[in-house]
């Protein structure tokens, strides 16, 4: 089926998402849709998908105008979305939840299980997705809940798909073989609208480019294009996707961790006899698929979870050279903010920033209890607002002024605020998780200067990124966590594949073994890093 | 998601919904109380026996029908005003301003435990234990002004303190257990007031809180000693001056201390005050506790103010209510909240003149206040229990009707 977008404009109040958009994808083929957070990539698709009305513009399915007044229409006339987050039951089967919402009956009302089975192993072998209809949702890997979606889509007849960001909660491993399903689609004719920000991805799949930046159009390339030029479109300045630094060796260590496990009162354990140093002046980061007792385990270094085994322990130097141990293991989180450690939660519009406060608030709401931004209980509002001003300048915040609401910032701009009110102390451990997640690509390169710089100056910093990308480029060492356990240390020039199967729980040295045996090495794109 | 497009609206969770009543606009508020006034004028003139009677040759002699409609509106609110703010048919300039010094002196109550819930508000917390913690207040006040037997000045500010700490008291409680346990502040809140009350009720069942010698349960009045000083023989007293003094002093530790900070940063987002190191259960402690000082100054109004009540079951009035209302109305500023205490202490003065002078019950009064929360706090309620949409976020989708339209317009400029 070929599908034609013309003019589509999206507004949000004032917001353009999309202005006057135009796409068209062709049967049979992988569109690939190119932009960075908050292009209007999911806004353009959310409307194709009948979530939202447009303000203007035409939809053409075989060249015949569609109105979708919902996606219930958008599904009758062929179209399928797996979004970002998966739409399923987490406790029925995958036969369940494929036919919900349109579910074959026999008798007076039953729903006719083996019928639905049926569906299910009939499009699993076609594909060769290796799916057991029976098997129950939350059972199964992120993966395979993937591929329970896109059946759900195939079983409607689905003619064109729609794969909303499908990578951002796949191991390398898992994204490969998504790729391949997304070929032996488009080979039975389906046509692909594949919405990405990772460059390597768009390059090995996409048949064509549409690159989108504010809401528009902005370009179109072939898969050929170099990832400096995809880049080049999608922020529209040249970028510089490597990460500039040079490798530390790391000084005496500052943060160590031993045996820290972390068992919930149902016996279910969070983490597990995790163990492991930071050393002055390196870059440590956890790499993981999302899930894998990441956010648990910075949570229990800064003291918002309470560990149910294992010590937590910072050591500086004195005037003397001499080491200092400070125990922080189930500590207050002031006291441990205040013993000199840094935080970047994950979830920065939760737990980072209080929105309707001001940015110059919301640089000091960690420090507002101590000199110079408040004495004896009453605030310097003096103080606050030039620091405020200080840090914009400093950490190239975009706002016209400290004083203006913190929600009125780009995320981008609230993540360097944030940055800026824990580098700004002096650190000796500064932990970030996920330090560019929802950031823009110029921020980024910004963002990791500041955390090489803080690294340079002395402290011992800890990243959790689950984009592998921004994991290789920033370590000194990489640990991998997989269901809350480290499943190994090794160094920032780790193959790829060896990272993507220790992701997958499988120990360093085995996983070395297997790429060697399947000389996955040959496949190795070895031009560096790329920006995301 | 990976656009910043507004996302699918989420499930309401109460405490949003609370904190959008409690963050609602000026205009909002200024709407309502017009709204409030010409609900209460249909009722009003619905009620009048003239307007009953000239409706019903309405189109013989429409002029009889709004002559009355008129007479009936106009004299019930003329004689608010007058109950109000000031008499003209008063002999001496004096006399023409006692309505509004009796509007101010009702004011007081209200203003203090309106300051206490608006604080409450900003903390994220829905204490309705007003009414418990002015009970309490009065309890200690009372006590303290009649058993003891203090000078000049002295007692007065003994009385002030024992109110504030017995508020303290009562409202550090649902604080202590919120903190500890998690217990919803409402809920105890209530409660704590059913026990303030049948607590108050038996304390005047002892020999030591009677009149010597009297049976019914109604304390001695506090000595003469223990009375706010009051400004030119009016109701207005000193009490005033505090309730301002104490508003001026939320508006200090809301906005220029560090525990102010705390409190609105645990209003806003509990989770971003928890990362940041901030305790919220010593601030959930301090906020109520503060509260319930506040709400048991209110109790000095009726005790220490001029004229002077005696502590009984009925010492607390409506207070505790009423100041949702204010704290509301004010939108928990100290200003706002000042004028709010203003507006309703008004009315409450002027419904008496009203129900006096046009035989207007004074339950429209009660009318007025409850129309005026409704159109506050209805909105965000009507949709957090119907699960609406928010109409400022467009991305409901509508019918075909608005897209055809669209799509028409966009073949033109192509």
């Amino acid at each position: 089926m070929k599908l034609e977008l013309r003019h589509i404009t999206k507004k949000f109040g004032d917001f353009v998402a999309n202005d006057n958009i135009d796409l068209v994808v062709e049967p049979g083929q992988i569109h690939a849709l190119l932009g960075e957070n908050g292009a209007g990539k999911s806004t353009l698709m959310n409307v194709l998908y009948g979530l939202y009305e447009a303000d203007g513009g035409q939809i053409l399915l075989d060249d015949q105008p569609m109105q979708f007044a919902g996606p219930g229409d958008a599904m009758a006339a062929g179209i399928g979305m797996v979004h970002q987050h998966f739409m399923l039951v987490p406790v029925f089967t995958v036969a369940e939840n494929v036919v919900l919402g349109h579910e074959p009956v026999k008798g007076p009302d039953l729903i006719d299980v083996s019928k639905a089975r049926d569906i299910v192993k009939q499009i699993s072998d076609r594909f060769g997705f290796e799916v057991d209809p029976n098997a129950l949702v939350e059972d199964l890997p992120v993966g395979i809940q993937q591929r329970v979606e896109i059946i759900k889509a195939l079983s409607r007849q689905a003619k064109i798909l729609i794969l909303d960001e499908p990578t951002a909660v796949l191991t390398p491993q898992e994204t490969d073989e998504l790729m391949s399903i997304m070929r032996q689609l488009k080979a039975a004719g389906t046509s692909i609208v594949f919405i990405t920000h990772k460059l390597r991805e768009v390059q090995d799949v996409a048949d064509v480019i549409t690159v989108i930046r504010h809401g528009r159009v902005v370009g179109q390339a072939a898969p050929t294009a170099s990832q400096s030029e995809l880049a080049r479109l999608m922020v529209g300045r040249a970028v510089d996707l490597s990460v500039d630094k040079t490798l530390h060796q790391g000084g005496p260590v500052a943060l160590s961790v031993k045996d820290l496990s972390l068992v919930e009162p149902t016996g279910r354990a969070l983490l597990e006899d995790i163990t492991f140093d930071v050393h002055k002046s390196e870059i440590l980061t956890i790499a993981g698929v999302q899930g894998n007792g990441q956010t648990e385990l910075t949570e229990v270094l800064i003291g918002l979870r309470k560990s149910t085994a294992g010590s937590v322990t910072l050591v500086t130097q004195d005037a003397a050279g001499r080491a200092v141990t400070t125990d922080l293991t189930n500590q207050s989180v002031r006291t441990i903010l205040d013993s000199g450690v840094g935080y970047v939660p994950e979830n920065r519009s939760k737990d980072g920033m209080i929105a309707g406060f001001s940015v110059a608030e919301n640089l000091v709401i960690d420090q507002i209890t101590h000199p110079p931004f408040s004495r004896h209980g009453s605030l310097d509002t003096r103080a606050i607002s030039a620091n405020g001003a200080r840090q914009v300048e400093q950490f190239d915040i975009r706002t016209d002024t400290a004083q203006a609401g913190m929600g009125t910032l780009s995320g981008g701009n609230q993540q360097k605020v944030v940055l800026a009110r824990e580098l700004s102390r002096d650190l000796t451990v500064f932990i970030a998780s996920q330090p560019t997640r929802g950031v823009d690509v110029g921020s980024i390169e910004f963002i990791h200067g500041q955390i090489i710089a803080e690294r340079d100056a002395g402290a011992a910093v800890l990243i959790v990124s689950t984009e592998l990308n921004e994991v290789t480029a920033l370590a000194d060492r990489i640990a991998v966590m997989y269901r809350g356990r480290f499943v190994g240390i090794v160094p920032p020039d780790t193959d790829r594949n060896v990272l993507g199967l220790m992701m997958a729980g499988i120990a360093a040295d085995e996983a070395l073994d297997l790429t060697r045996q399947e000389s996955y090495t040959d496949q190795v794109q070895s031009e560096g890093v790329d920006h995301d | 998601m990976t656009d910043i497009a507004p996302t699918a609206p989420q499930a309401p969770n109460w405490r949003a919904t609370f904190r959008k009543i409690t963050n609602s606009s000026a205009v909002t508020v200024v709407l309502a109380i017009v709204v409030a006034l010409v609900v209460g004028a249909i009722l009003i003139a619905a009620a009048d026996e003239d307007v009953q009677r000239t409706v019903t040759y309405l189109f013989a002699q429409p002029g009889d029908f709004f002559v009355a409609l008129g007479q009936s509106i106009g004299g019930a609110y003329a004689a608010l005003f007058q109950g109000a703010v000031v008499n003209f048919g008063a002999s001496s300039s004096g006399a023409a301003l006692l309505p509004l010094a009796r509007t101010v002196a009702n004011s007081v109550p209200l203003i203090f435990a309106g300051l206490a819930l608006g604080m409450g508000f900003r903390a994220g917390l829905f204490n309705i234990g007003g009414q418990g913690q002015i009970m309490l207040g009065a309890v200690f006040c009372s006590y303290l002004g009649f058993a003891l037997h203090l000078p000049v000045g002295l007692h007065v500010i003994v009385c002030v303190l024992g109110a504030f700490v017995g508020g303290a008291i009562w409202g550090f409680v649902p604080g202590i257990l919120k903190a500890t346990t998690g217990a919803n502040e409402v809920i105890v809140t209530i409660m704590l007031n059913s026990i303030a009350g049948f607590l108050l009720g038996f304390l005047l069942t002892l020999q030591s809180f009677r009149v010597p010698g009297s049976n019914n349960p109604i304390s001695p009045m506090v000595d003469a000693n223990a009375l706010y000083p009051t400004f030119f023989g009016t109701p207005v007293s000193v009490g005033f001056v505090l309730a301002i003094a104490a508003a001026v002093g939320v508006w200090w530790l809301m906005e220029r201390s560090t525990l102010g900070f705390r409190i609105k940063a645990v209003g806003a987002n509990k989770d971003a005050a928890l990362t940041s190191g901030m305790n919220v259960r010593t601030t959930y402690i301090w906020v109520m506790t503060i509260g319930g000082g506040l709400c048991g100054l209110a109790a000095t109004a009726p005790l220490l103010g001029t004229p002077s009540q005696a502590l009984s079951v009925d010492i607390a009035s409506t207070f505790g209510f009423d100041a949702i209302t204010v704290a509301l109305l004010g939108r928990s500023k100290p200003l706002g909240t000042v004028l709010a205490g203003l507006l309703f202490g008004g009315l409450r003065a002027g419904g008496y003149m009203m129900q006096a002078g046009t035989g207007v019950p004074i339950d429209i009064i009660l009318v007025l206040q409850s129309v005026i929360v409704l159109l506050i706090a209805a909105p965000p309620l009507v949709k957090a229990i119907f699960r609406l949409p928010d109409p400022s976020r467009r991305h409901k989708v509508r019918r075909a009707r608005g897209m055809k339209a669209s799509v028409a317009r966009s073949e033109v400029t192509a």
